[in-house]
C-alpha cells in the first residue's frame, strides 16, 4: 500500500465509485425511458391539459410514469392539488 | 478455413461503434479486422466515416486510395476497383470512406447493395462507424449481425455506449424485422490499471455492471498505439506490445476461444512508484 492509499482509506468514497453510482442511476433511467411507447409524451401532455381545464396546477405538479413490472404495465398519474 | 456462417454465401457483418468520438473505433477496427484476416478469413474493413476518412492512414494505405465507398454506391467505380488489398496481411481488404462533405452520400439501398456484393466473396465485413448516434452511425450499424461497442472507462463514454446499445436494439435491421438481436460485445479501451487501482478510474467490473453486456476484451492505454498509427501499421501486428496482444486475445474470444484477461494489473516498478501508491 502506498502513502496515498493510507490517506485515502479514511476519506470519502473514491471518485470512481461516485462515477459508477451516478452512471447506474442515469443508465437505468434512460433505459426505462427507451422502453416507453412513442405515444407517451403526447399522452402525458394531453392528460396534463385535461387536468388543467378543471384545476389550476403547474406542469411540475403532474407526474406521469409508465412502469413495467414483469409483464404488467402500470400508468401512474400523480397530481398535487393546490391548497384551498 | 471455413466460412463463419457455414456453406451459405453469407458474411458476418460486425460494426465497431461507440456513440462518443475518439474512443478508439478506428484503431480497433484496423486491429480486429487484421486479426480476423490473420486467422485465414477473407475480411474487408469499411470506413463509414464520410468526410473524415482515417482508416486508410491507420492501415497505411492512404496513398493507394483511388475510388471510395460512395463512388461504388454511385456506380462511378466497381467494387474491385475501389477495394484496396492490404500489403502485409493476406485475405485483408479496405474500402475507404469518401471525402465528400455530403453527409447524405450513403443511402440505405446503396449500402445494402455494396454489403450484399461483398457478402458473396468475404467471410467478415467490419464496419468502422463514425462517432455520434445519428444518421451516419445508424447507417454503419443497420445491417450488422454483431456489434463491438468501444468504451473508455469514463462517464460520458459509458453513457454514450448505452445509448448506442439502445439504437442497436431498436433501429437496426434485425430489430426492425424482429430477427434475432445483434450480438453485443463490450471492448474497453484506453484502460489505465494504475488509475483504477487509485480509485480514479472506473474498473472493468464497474463498466460491466453498468452496461451488462459480455466483455470481449480490455485494451490498456499504450504508447504502442500512437507509434503504430504514426507508421500506418495496425497495432495488433506489434506483438511486443500489451495493446497488440490484448487485441489478439479479443479476436480469439470473438472466434469463441477462451482467453483469460491480462494487462489489468499494476506494473510494480520499484520503490518510488510503490511509495506513491502505483
Ligand atoms: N489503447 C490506446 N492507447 C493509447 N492511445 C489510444 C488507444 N486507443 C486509441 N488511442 C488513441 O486515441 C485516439 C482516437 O482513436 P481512434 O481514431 O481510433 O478513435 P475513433 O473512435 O475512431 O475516433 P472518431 O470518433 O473520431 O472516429 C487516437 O489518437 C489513438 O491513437
Ligand atoms: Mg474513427
Amino acid at each position: 500500500m502506498g502513502i496515498f492509499d493510507y490517506f485515502k482509506s479514511k476519506s470519502e468514497p473514491s471518485s470512481a465509485s461516485v462515477a459508477k453510482d451516478r452512471l447506474q442511476i442515469i443508465v437505468a433511467h434512460e433505459r426505462s425511458k427507451r422502453k416507453q411507447p412513442d405515444y407517451l409524451p403526447q399522452m402525458q401532455q394531453e392528460i396534463i391539459d385535461v387536468i388543467r381545464k378543471y384545476v389550476k396546477v403547474g406542469s411540475e405538479d403532474v407526474q406521469i410514469q409508465l412502469e413495467n413490472i414483469e409483464d404488467c404495465s402500470i400508468l401512474e398519474v400523480n397530481v398535487t392539488l393546490p391548497d384551498n | 478455413m471455413k466460412r463463419p456462417s457455414g456453406d451459405t454465401a453469407l458474411a458476418k457483418i460486425i460494426v465497431v461503434t461507440s456513440g462518443k468520438g475518439g474512443v478508439g473505433k478506428t484503431t480497433s477496427s484496423a486491429a480486429i479486422g487484421t486479426g480476423i484476416a490473420l486467422k485465414g478469413f477473407k475480411t474487408v474493413i469499411i470506413d463509414f466515416d464520410v468526410g473524415l476518412r482515417n482508416l486508410d492512414l491507420i492501415m497505411g494505405c492512404e496513398r493507394r486510395v483511388v475510388y471510395d465507398f460512395v463512388n461504388v454506391i454511385n456506380k462511378e467505380a466497381t467494387l474491385t476497383q475501389a477495394l484496396i488489398k492490404d500489403k502485409r496481411t493476406k485475405d485483408l481488404f479496405i474500402l475507404p470512406a469518401s471525402q465528400t462533405r455530403d453527409k447524405d452520400a450513403l443511402t440505405q439501398e446503396g449500402v445494402q447493395g455494396v454489403l450484399e456484393e461483398l457478402a458473396k466473396d468475404f467471410d467478415y465485413i467490419i464496419c468502422d462507424s463514425p462517432a455520434g448516434i445519428e444518421k451516419g452511425a445508424q447507417m454503419a450499424l443497420y445491417f450488422a449481425d454483431a456489434a463491438i461497442v468501444v468504451t473508455n472507462p469514463e462517464v460520458s463514454s459509458v453513457r454514450d455506449s448505452d445509448r448506442i446499445l439502445g439504437i442497436l436494439q431498436s433501429k437496426s435491421r434485425r430489430a426492425e424485422e424482429g430477427k434475432e438481436p445483434i450480438e453485443e460485445h463490450l471492448l474497453l479501451t484506453r484502460y489505465h490499471p494504475e488509475r483504477v487501482a487509485l480509485g480514479e478510474m472506473l474498473s472493468v467490473s464497474d463498466v460491466e455492471d453498468i452496461l451488462a453486456i459480455p466483455l470481449l476484451g480490455v485494451i490498456p492505454e499504450s504508447e504502442a498505439v500512437l507509434k503504430a498509427s504514426n507508421q500506418g501499421t495496425p497495432v495488433i501486428l506489434d506483438t511486443e506490445s500489451a495493446a497488440g496482444l490484448a487485441y489478439m486475445d479479443a479476436v480469439d474470444r470473438l472466434m469463441g476461444e477462451e482467453r483469460p484477461l491480462r494487462f489489468l494489473d499494476v506494473q510494480k516498478k520499484g520503490f518510488f512508484k510503490r511509495l506513491l501508491g502505483g
